[in-house]
C-alpha cells in the first residue's frame, strides 16, 4: 500500500529558519536590490516549508501502486507554482530597481513625501494641520514631489544632469 | 453531461480576460483591435458573472477544472458571495477600461499627473538622464502595448480570488492580479510613480510570503488546501496551531485590505497612479483582501470570541485613524485614498462581529464601497483633467464652471458619507443594527465609532466640495479643457450604478443577507463541492469517472 512519510527533516526546518532570517534582515534594507535578494530568500524559505510539510525529502512523488514510500506530489506541485511566481516577481523587481538606479543613480527606496513633510513640520513645531480655509500652504506634493531633495543620497553623488553629460563627454 | 451547462459559466470570468490578455498582447500594434478585445472580454466577464449570480441562488456551482476532483485537483465555486462580488467587480472593471480608453492612457499620452508643469521638468529630467534613448518619444510609447493585457490580467486575478475553491487557488489569484497592480501602478516609470511604486511593491511581496507561510502551515496541519475539506478538518486540529494559522492569514489579509496598522502604505501609493487605475485598485484590491477575510473567518475556521475582539478594536482604530488622516488631507486624491482605508473599517466591524446579520450588511456595504469609490476616484479624474491638479488649495469655483462635474462629484460623496436615502446609509444602518443587537461593551463603542467617522467622512467631503466646488477659485486655473464623452459617459454610469444600488437595495439586502447566510453556514459550500457526502480524496470527478484507469500492480 502506499505510505506517506509525514516526518519533516530537521535540518530542512533549519534551512528555512535560516533563509528567513537572512531573508528577513535584508528586507529591512534600504536598497531595492537588498530587498530582492530578502524576497528571494524569504521566497525559498516558504517553498521549502511547504515541501517539509509534505513529508520527508527523498522519495519520488508518484510511484504507482507499490509499497514503496513515496512524497507527496500535491505539495511539490504547490511549491513549482510558487517558485514561477517568485521567478516572475523577481524579474518584476529588478526591473523597477533598474529603472530607479536609471533615475536617481541609485536603488535606494525613498522617503514619502507625507511623511518628509511631517517630520518637517515636527522639527519646525508648527501645527501639523494649519487653517488652510484662510491662507495658502503655497506648495502642493506635486511641487515638492519634484523638488524634494533625496535624503538617501550619498553626499559625493554627481547631479543626474550631470552624470548623463558626463556620459555624453565620454 | 451536456457540454453546455450552468456550470460552464464558473470558469469563464478568469479564461476570457487571459485569453484575451494574450490576444491583445500579440495585436499590440493594432490598437483599435486591442480596444474592441478588451471591451469584449470585459463584457463577457459582465453576463457570465451576472449568470452566475442568478445561478448560485440555488445553491454554490462548483467545476472540477480539468476533471480533477476535489481536494486533489482545482475546484472553482460560485456561492453567492462569489457571485456577488465578482458580478459587482466585473461592471466596476468594465466601466474604468470604457474611461480610461477615453482619457487616452493606452496611447500613452497620460497627462493628467502630475500636473502639467511638473510634468515637463519631469520629462526633461528624464531625457537627460537616459541616455540609452533613441528618440525623445520612446517613454510615451512605452506602456501602448502594455495597458490592455495587464488591465485584463488583473481581471482575471480578481475573478480568480473570488472564485477560488481552495486556499492555493486563492494565492495564486492574489498573485495575478498582484503582479498587474505592480505594473499598472508603475506605468510609464516616472519619478513618482517608482517611489511609490517601490513601496506598494514590497509590502505586497511581504504580504504574499506571509500568505504563503500560512498555506504550507495550514497544508502541514490538515493536509488538504481546499476550503470545503478545511471547513472540516480545523475545527479538530490543536487550537493553539489553528490560532497561529488564523493570525498569519488575518495578518497576510490585513495587509491587503489595508486594516489599520497594516494600511500605511495605501494613503502614499495609491494617488501616483493614473487616476482609472487608483479607481479600479481603490474599488476592488482591498475588497478583495476583505473579501479573503470573510471567506477564511467565516467558513473555514469557527468563532474565537477573543479573535473578534482584536479584530472589532482594529476595525475601530482603521475607522477613525483613516479618517483623521482624510481630514487632515489638501489632496483630493489622497483625502479619498484616507477615507478609503477609513471605510474598510466598517466592513471589519461587520465581519468581526460574526452574526448572519453583520456579515450581510458587510457584504451589502462591500458592494456599495465598491462602487462609491471608484466612481468617486473617476470624479477626481475628471477634475483633474478639467483643471490640471487635484490640491484643494488651487481648485475653487467648479460648481459654476462645471455644474455636471459638481453633480458627479456631490451624489458619490454624500453616498460615501452616508446620508439617507442612499445605499452608503443603509449599509451604515445594517452594521449598527447588528452592533446593538450584539449588544457587548465593545460593540457599542464600535456604533459609536463608526457614527463619528461617519460624521467625520461628511466633514471632509464637505471640506473637499466647499473648497473645490463652491469657493470662488483662489488663482486663475488653466483654460478649461473639454471633457471627452467617454470620459465622463462611464463615470456617470457607475454614480448611476451606486444610487441605482439605493433603489434595488431591498432584494439586494435580501441576496447578501442570502450569502452571508450560506457562508456562514458553511453546510451548503461543503455539500456543493462534496456532493457524495465524505470527501473522496480519489482525485476523480463525479463527471469524467468512466475515463479512469484501474492501475494494475
Amino acid at each position: 500500500m502506499i505510505v506517506l512519510d509525514t516526518v519533516p527533516s530537521g535540518a530542512l526546518l533549519l534551512t528555512v529558519g535560516v533563509l528567513f532570517a537572512a531573508g528577513v534582515y535584508l528586507l529591512l534594507e534600504r536598497s531595492l536590490t537588498r530587498v530582492l535578494l530578502g524576497f528571494v530568500l524569504m521566497g525559498n524559505g516558504a517553498n521549502l516549508a511547504i515541501l517539509v510539510a509534505g513529508g520527508r525529502a527523498g522519495a519520488p512523488p508518484i510511484t504507482g501502486a507499490t509499497s514503496e514510500p513515496m512524497s507527496d506530489p500535491l505539495a511539490q506541485a504547490m511549491v513549482l507554482t510558487s517558485i514561477v511566481i517568485t521567478l516572475a516577481l523577481v524579474a518584476f523587481v529588478l526591473a523597477m530597481a533598474y529603472r530607479s538606479w536609471q533615475l536617481h543613480g541609485h536603488d535606494e527606496v525613498q522617503d514619502d513625501l507625507e511623511d518628509t513633510r511631517i517630520a518637517r513640520l515636527a522639527d519646525a513645531d508648527a501645527p501639523s494641520y494649519a487653517d488652510s480655509d484662510a491662507e495658502e500652504s503655497g506648495s502642493t506634493l506635486d511641487e515638492e514631489a519634484v523638488a524634494v531633495r533625496d535624503e538617501v543620497a550619498l553626499p559625493d553623488r554627481e547631479t543626474p544632469s550631470g552624470n548623463a553629460r558626463g556620459r555624453e563627454d565620454a | 453531461m451536456t457540454p453546455w451547462s450552468v456550470e460552464t459559466l464558473v470558469p469563464l470570468p478568469v479564461l476570457v480576460p487571459l485569453f484575451a490578455a494574450g490576444l491583445a498582447l500579440a495585436l499590440h500594434r493594432y490598437e483599435r483591435a486591442q480596444r474592441i478585445i478588451s471591451v469584449v472580454a470585459l463584457s463577457v466577464v459582465v453576463a457570465a458573472a451576472a449568470g452566475l449570480v442568478v445561478a448560485a441562488q440555488a445553491g454554490p456551482v462548483v467545476i472540477d477544472v480539468g476533471g480533477w476532483a476535489a481536494p486533489v485537483g482545482v475546484n472553482l465555486v460560485a456561492d453567492p458571495l462569489a457571485a456577488l462580488m465578482l458580478l459587482v467587480s466585473s461592471v466596476v472593471l468594465l466601466c474604468v477600461l470604457l474611461y480610461s480608453m477615453a482619457q487616452g492612457i493606452a496611447d500613452g499620452n497620460d497627462r493628467t499627473a502630475p500636473a502639467t508643469k511638473d510634468t515637463k521638468i519631469l520629462q526633461e529630467a528624464i531625457r537627460g538622464q537616459d541616455a540609452d534613448a533613441d528618440e525623445d518619444t520612446r517613454r510615451d510609447v512605452l506602456p501602448v502595448a502594455i495597458f490592455h493585457p495587464t488591465f485584463l490580467i488583473l481581471a482575471a486575478g480578481v475573478a480568480d480570488a473570488f472564485l477560488a475553491g481552495d486556499l492555493f487557488n486563492l494565492y495564486v489569484g492574489f498573485e495575478i492580479l498582484l503582479a498587474a497592480s505592480y505594473v499598472l501602478l508603475t506605468l510609464g516609470g516616472t519619478v513618482e510613480r517608482i517611489r511609490a511604486g517601490s513601496v506598494y511593491v514590497v509590502v505586497a511581496l511581504l504580504s504574499s510570503i506571509v500568505f504563503l507561510v500560512a498555506v504550507g502551515l495550514v497544508y502541514a496541519a490538515t493536509g488538504t488546501v481546499n476550503m470545503a475539506q478545511l471547513a472540516e478538518r480545523l475545527p479538530d486540529i490543536d487550537p493553539g496551531v489553528r490560532l497561529g494559522i488564523q493570525g498569519l492569514l488575518l495578518l497576510a489579509f490585513g495587509i491587503k485590505a489595508a486594516i489599520f496598522p497594516l494600511s500605511a502604505w495605501l494613503p502614499d501609493s495609491y494617488p501616483t497612479a493614473p487616476a482609472p487605475v487608483t479607481a479600479v485598485f481603490a474599488g476592488l484590491l482591498t475588497k478583495v483582501g476583505v473579501y479573503a477575510i470573510l471567506r477564511t473567518q467565516t467558513l473555514l475556521f469557527p468563532r474565537n470570541e477573543a479573535l473578534e475582539a482584536v479584530l472589532l478594536v482594529l476595525a475601530l482604530a482603521t475607522m477613525i485613524v483613516g479618517i483623521l488622516g482624510a481630514v487632515a488631507q489638501d489632496d483630493v486624491k489622497r483625502l479619498l485614498s484616507f477615507t478609503l482605508v477609513s471605510h474598510i473599517g466598517y466592513m471589519i466591524f461587520g465581519v468581526a462581529l460574526a452574526t448572519q446579520a453583520s456579515t450581510a450588511a458587510a457584504i451589502f456595504y462591500v458592494v456599495h464601497h465598491i462602487t462609491v469609490q471608484t466612481a468617486l476616484f473617476l470624479v477626481v479624474g475628471l477634475i483633474e483633467r478639467r483643471t490640471g491638479t487635484t490640491s484643494l488649495d488651487r481648485l475653487g469655483g467648479l460648481a459654476t464652471m462645471a455644474p455636471g462635474l459638481a453633480v458627479l462629484f456631490f451624489v458619490p460623496a454624500m453616498n460615501l458619507a452616508g446620508i439617507p436615502p442612499l445605499s452608503g446609509f443603509l449599509g451604515k444602518v445594517g452594521l449598527l443594527e447588528a452592533g446593538v443587537v450584539d449588544g457587548s461593551g465593545l460593540a457599542w463603542v464600535l456604533v459609536v465609532g463608526s457614527v463619528v467617522t461617519s460624521l467625520l467622512t461628511l466633514y471632509a467631503v464637505v471640506r473637499a466640495w466647499n473648497k473645490a466646488f463652491w469657493q470662488p477659485c483662489p488663482e486663475k486655473l488653466p483654460e478649461p479643457t473639454p471633457l471627452p464623452w467617454g470620459m465622463v459617459g462611464p463615470t456617470a454610469a457607475l454614480v448611476a450604478v451606486s444610487v441605482g444600488l439605493t433603489v434595488v437595495a431591498g432584494p439586494l439586502y435580501a441576496y447578501a443577507d442570502r450569502a452571508a447566510e450560506s457562508v456562514m453556514d458553511g453546510r451548503t459550500y461543503i455539500e456543493a463541492v462534496f456532493p457524495d457526502g465524505a470527501p473522496r480524496g480519489t482525485g476523480e470527478s463525479n463527471k469524467t469517472t468512466d475515463h479512469t484507469e484501474e492501475v494494475e500492480p
